[in-house]
This record gives structure tokens, C-alpha cells and sequence, in this order.
């Protein structure tokens, strides 16, 4: 009678537990891991004047089933030096953005983790701030400085040092900027992280043994710091590689970028397969970092 | 004491030159918002005609409605489905299908906007030819949309703050004869219950600021703010953004600076506390 009572409640609680990991579980399956099977299968279908604008991968008609599988937008991707030149594009304009990043947010958040304690919450929350406004808003905000006739062009003409207008608008270093601007508040979150868990017994002990400033820092704090290197780069250089607004807003003919021709292919063109192609391509590329972030992330997570 | 003056270290300059960076151009578009010129880079004068402007824009202001209500709901179920997954990653030990959850709810945190979208809309697609819904593209496929990456950062924070939590509290009261569901919501919730607020908050502003995934699954009837906001700036700098723009930031910064008050003054409690318990 009692071993009863407690192998239903045991049962039951099994049968909770299985609810409960189902509703998160089942959830991301649909709206994001069967999304990216989609993808890839748009990919390989051709693109058709219909709505939706794509053609069937399976087809059944005389007694026969046909499979379509569509190499041919991917082989465009190669064959057109438009696509090469944008992956290579996005992924130097978000590799020299994130270098920038990082030599700006170690020294803030170093700065952030030695101040006095009842300072750091604000200073943490000063530099969170700007983030938690609006992303296109604070990009606006550089339309207004770097144009023509912007601000720092106009102060610049005002002292008399040039004559004309320095064109940064529109150019490569205004597209950095942007992503700098943008994203840095999220590379200093997880460097700050990491360098206030730092034991300061053992900078000093490595003071007490003799060892120099600029040696301590390079030997000791730079690689413990290292997880929030790698959390802080990766969040700033897989969404910049893929960045549509920055580009789009500040950037020119010359900035090409893979996230802005994503949204013209399917946008302007309609071309859905060859969009999803870009999109497959771009996820390849960006696999290394997405896993490397990834098992950094869910040792964080689960520990 | 020493009266001498250090050289300030040089991360201490460079956390300053950082913050005025961060700041200066913020600055800039507020001062501009009162400029009575519709140049916005040229300076004649103050006004408030870009408030009254923006006031009386009936496209801006339906669409700021519509993105308080999506961002609010998907804020809301986030919230639920983030902490379940934080609750199951970090108290269910070993169980099927935990490598799969864990690779996915962080996931989202680092994909590029763009995919995201577009995934998202394909899927939507494909389930309107297969089941009818949604038939329409809008409000509710948005808040899909919104709700599955900002459930990421909401499990990214309980989890961080689970973690932390000693859990030989729920432990104890299981023990003592406590049902699991009754632990949660009697136990770990009201300790995780900030953590709970600020996952909240983060994603209300996410889903407030995001243009790219909504302009993909979003349909004709539905315009969120930075879709008309974006529109609007593709074609150039306009005051009335400006003010906007200032509203945005005071809103946020009001916001930041109670949270950060109430912050400190529940700290100095807890400290005052201790000390009377020491004594």
C-alpha cells in the first residue's frame, strides 16, 4: 500500500519533470532549430515567380518522385565576385572592429574592476546605459557627426584647419566606428566579469616575488582574463559580421558587407534560394566562433 | 594619506575617454532636438516645435503602441520560458536532451540578426501553406519572433543568479516533505524574484530595439517603432528623431538611475543589518 503511494508519486514526478524540460525544449525546436532546416532548404530549391518565390524540392507526378536538390545557387555564390567580395568584407570590417573594441574595453573594464566598490555598480551601469536605449538611434547619431556637413566637419572648417569637408560618411572608417560605438558596451560586460572574480592575492603575490607591473599583467591577469576575451570578442564579432543597419546607414559603395546584401536579395530582389544560400554560407563561416562562444557559454551555464 | 597626486593610472584615462565616448554623440542628439532648424547640424536657436512635431505623428505614435505591446508580451513569456530553462540547465543534473537545450538557448545570443530573421519568416511561411496559420504576418508572429531570442538573455541572468543560489534552501524544504512545484514557487521564486525583474526589463528593451528580425516576419498591418524610425533616417537626419531620440534616453536613464538607487539603498540595509546582528 505505501510502496504504491510512492512509486505513483515517483512516476508522477517523473512525468513533471519530463513537462517541464519538454516546454523550453520543444519551443526552441520549433521556432529555431526547424527555422534553420528551412533555410537550408529554400537553399536548394529554385527560385519561381510565385508566392512564396521558390519552386517545390519533391515533386510526384507519372507515377514518379522527383527530388530537386538545387546546387545552382550556391554555385552562383562563387562564381559571382559581388558575394566573395562581401563575406570578405563583412569579415574584415567585423575583425578590425573587434580588435578596436577590445583595445578600448580591456583598459575601461581593468579600470572598472580596480575602483573603489561602491563605485563599480555605477560605473558597470554607466556603461551598460547607451545599449539598453536604441540601437538605431545611437547609430543615427553618427549620420549627424561624421557627414559633410556635420558636426566634427563644421568645428574642423570653424578653426580653419581644412578647407573642405573631410569625407568620412559613407566610408569604411565610418562603418568601424558604428560597430565600435555599438557594440562595445558588450565587450566590456564579460571582460568586467572575469577581471573582478580576479584573486588579488595573487598579484601580490607576484609582487612580493619580484615580479614587474607590465610582466604581473601579461603573465597573470592577461591569461586569466582570458574567458572574457573570448566571450567579449565573439560577442562583438559574429553579430558584426552580419550587421545590416551599420552598413546600411553609415556605410557606402565601397563597404560591402554580407548582412546588407542578404537584405537586398530578398528585400529587392525577392530571390528567397539565393538569400537562404548566402544565409547557409554566412552560418558556415561563422560556425568556429558560434562553438567556440558556445562551450564557453554552457560551462557558465551549467557550472 | 598622501598629499602627493599619483598620475592616474592609464586605465583610469582610458575609462574616461571611453565613457565620453560612449556619451558625447547621446549628447549631441539631445542639444540638436531643441535646435529650431531643420538643419540638424546647424545651430539657430531654441525650440520645442520638434516635441509638438513629434507629438502630433500619428505614425509614430500608433507604431510606439504596437511595440509596447509586443515587447511587453514577449518580455512576459520570455521571462516564463527563460527561467525554466535556466531552472532545468542548472537543478535537473543529467537528462535527455540536455546538450540540445543548452546548445540552443545560447545560441541566439550571438546569431547574426539577419539569419535569425530570415529562418524565422521561412518557418512562417511554410506553416501558413501547411496549417493556415498564421495567416497573416504581424503582432503575433513578432512577438514569436522576439520571445525566442529574448528568452536567451533572460536564461543567460536566472542562471547566473541560480547558480549562486545555495541550493541546499530547497533541498531543506523537500526534505521537510515539500512537492517539487511547491518549492519553486515558494522557495526559489521569490529568492530569484530580481533576477526574474531584470530579465524582464533586458528583454523589454530588446524587443523594443529590434528592427532587422521584425522587418522579416513582420506583415503590412504591423509597423514597430524602429521600422518607422528607420524609414525615416535611410532618407536623412531629421529633428523630429532627435527628439525622440531624447525622450528615449531620458526615459532609459530615469529608469537606470531608480534601479540603481533602490540598489543601493536595499545593499546599506542589508549591511546595516549584518552589523546589528553582529552585535
Amino acid at each position: 500500500m505505501m510502496l504504491s503511494h510512492v512509486t505513483t508519486m515517483l512516476r508522477r514526478w517523473q512525468l513533471g519533470r519530463r513537462a517541464v524540460v519538454a516546454f523550453p525544449l520543444v519551443w526552441l525546436l520549433l521556432f529555431f532549430l526547424l527555422p534553420f532546416a528551412l533555410v537550408l532548404k529554400i537553399s536548394l530549391s529554385q527560385g519561381a515567380v510565385a508566392i512564396p518565390p521558390y519552386g517545390p524540392l519533391v515533386e510526384y507526378a507519372d507515377q514518379t518522385l522527383s527530388i530537386f536538390l538545387n546546387l545552382g545557387n550556391y554555385l552562383f555564390l562563387l562564381s559571382d565576385s559581388l558575394y566573395v567580395a562581401a563575406y570578405w568584407g563583412s569579415v574584415k570590417t567585423a575583425f578590425m572592429s573587434t580588435v578596436v573594441c577590445l583595445l578600448i574595453g580591456y583598459p575601461m573594464a581593468y579600470a572598472m574592476a580596480r575602483a573603489p566598490a561602491r563605485w563599480q555598480l555605477l560605473l558597470l551601469l554607466l556603461v551598460m546605459l547607451p545599449s539598453w536605449t536604441s540601437f538605431l538611434i545611437r547609430v543615427y547619431a553618427w549620420m549627424g557627426i561624421l557627414s559633410n556637413s556635420g558636426l566634427i566637419n563644421n568645428l574642423l572648417m570653424g578653426l580653419g584647419l581644412i578647407e573642405t569637408p573631410l569625407r568620412m560618411m559613407n566610408t569604411q572608417f565610418a562603418v568601424v566606428i558604428g560597430i565600435v560605438y555599438a557594440y562595445l558596451p558588450f565587450m566590456v560586460l564579460p571582460l568586467y566579469a572575469h577581471l573582478t572574480r580576479l584573486d588579488n592575492s595573487l598579484l601580490e603575490a607576484a609582487s612580493d616575488l619580484g615580479s614587474r607591473k607590465l610582466n604581473t599583467f601579461i603573465k597573470v591577469t592577461l591569461p586569466l582574463s582570458l574567458g572574457g576575451i573570448i566571450a567579449g570578442s565573439m560577442l562583438v564579432f559574429i553579430p558584426a559580421v552580419g550587421e545590416f543597419v551599420i552598413p546600411e546607414l553609415l556605410g557606402g559603395p565601397d563597404t560591402l558587407m554580407i548582412g546588407k546584401v542578404l537584405w537586398e536579395e530578398f528585400f529587392l530582389n525577392r530571390d528567397w534560394p539565393i538569400a537562404s544560400a548566402l544565409a547557409m554560407v554566412m552560418l558556415l563561416l561563422l560556425l568556429i566562433p558560434i562553438v567556440w562562444f558556445h562551450r564557453y557559454q554552457s560551462r557558465e551555464l551549467e557550472v | 594619506m598622501s598629499l602627493v597626486r599619483r598620475r592616474p593610472h592609464f586605465s583610469t584615462v582610458m575609462l574616461i575617454i571611453g565613457l565620453l565616448f560612449l556619451y558625447l554623440p547621446m549628447a549631441v542628439l539631445v542639444v540638436y532636438s531643441f535646435n529650431s532648424s531643420r538643419l540638424v547640424t546647424v545651430w539657430a536657436g531654441f525650440s520645442t516645435q520638434w516635441y509638438s512635431a513629434l507629438f502630433r505623428d500619428q505614425q509614430i505614435l500608433s507604431a510606439v503602441w504596437t511595440s509596447l505591446k509586443i515587447a511587453f508580451f514577449a518580455a512576459s513569456m520570455a521571462v516564463c520560458l527563460g527561467t525554466v530553462a535556466a531552472f532545468v540547465m542548472t537543478r535537473f543534473g543529467h537528462f535527455r536532451g540536455k546538450t540540445a537545450l543548452s546548445s540552443m538557448v545560447t545560441a541566439p545570443l550571438v546569431m547574426p540578426e539577419v539569419i535569425t530573421g530570415l529562418s524565422l519568416l521561412l518557418l512562417f511561411v511554410q506553416m501558413a501553406q501547411l496549417t493556415g496559420w498564421p495567416a497573416d504576418r504581424g503582432a503575433s508572429t513578432i512577438w514569436i519572433a522576439h520571445t525566442t531570442f529574448c528568452s536567451a538573455y533572460v536564461a543567460v541572468v536566472v542562471a547566473a543568479r541560480l547558480r549562486e543560489l545555495d541550493s541546499s534552501i530547497e533541498e531543506a524544504a523537500m526534505d521537510l516533505g515539500s512537492p517539487p512545484l511547491k518549492t519553486f514557487f515558494f522557495v526559489t521564486l521569490p529568492i530569484i524574484a530580481p533576477a526574474l525583474a531584470a530579465g524582464w526589463l533586458l528583454a523589454f528593451t530588446l524587443s523594443l530595439d529590434d528592427l532587422v528580425i521584425a522587418s522579416f516576419v513582420s506583415g503590412p498591418g504591423a509597423n514597430t517603432l524602429p521600422m518607422v524610425v528607420f524609414s525615416s533616417v535611410r532618407l536623412g537626419v531629421s529633428p523630429k528623431i532627435n527628439a525622440l531620440a531624447t525622450l528615449i534616453i531620458l526615459t532609459v536613464s530615469l529608469a537606470t538611475f531608480l534601479a540603481w538607487y533602490f540598489m543601493r539603498r536595499s545593499e546599506a540595509k542589508r549591511q546595516q543589518s549584518l552589523k546589528q546582528d553582529a552585535a
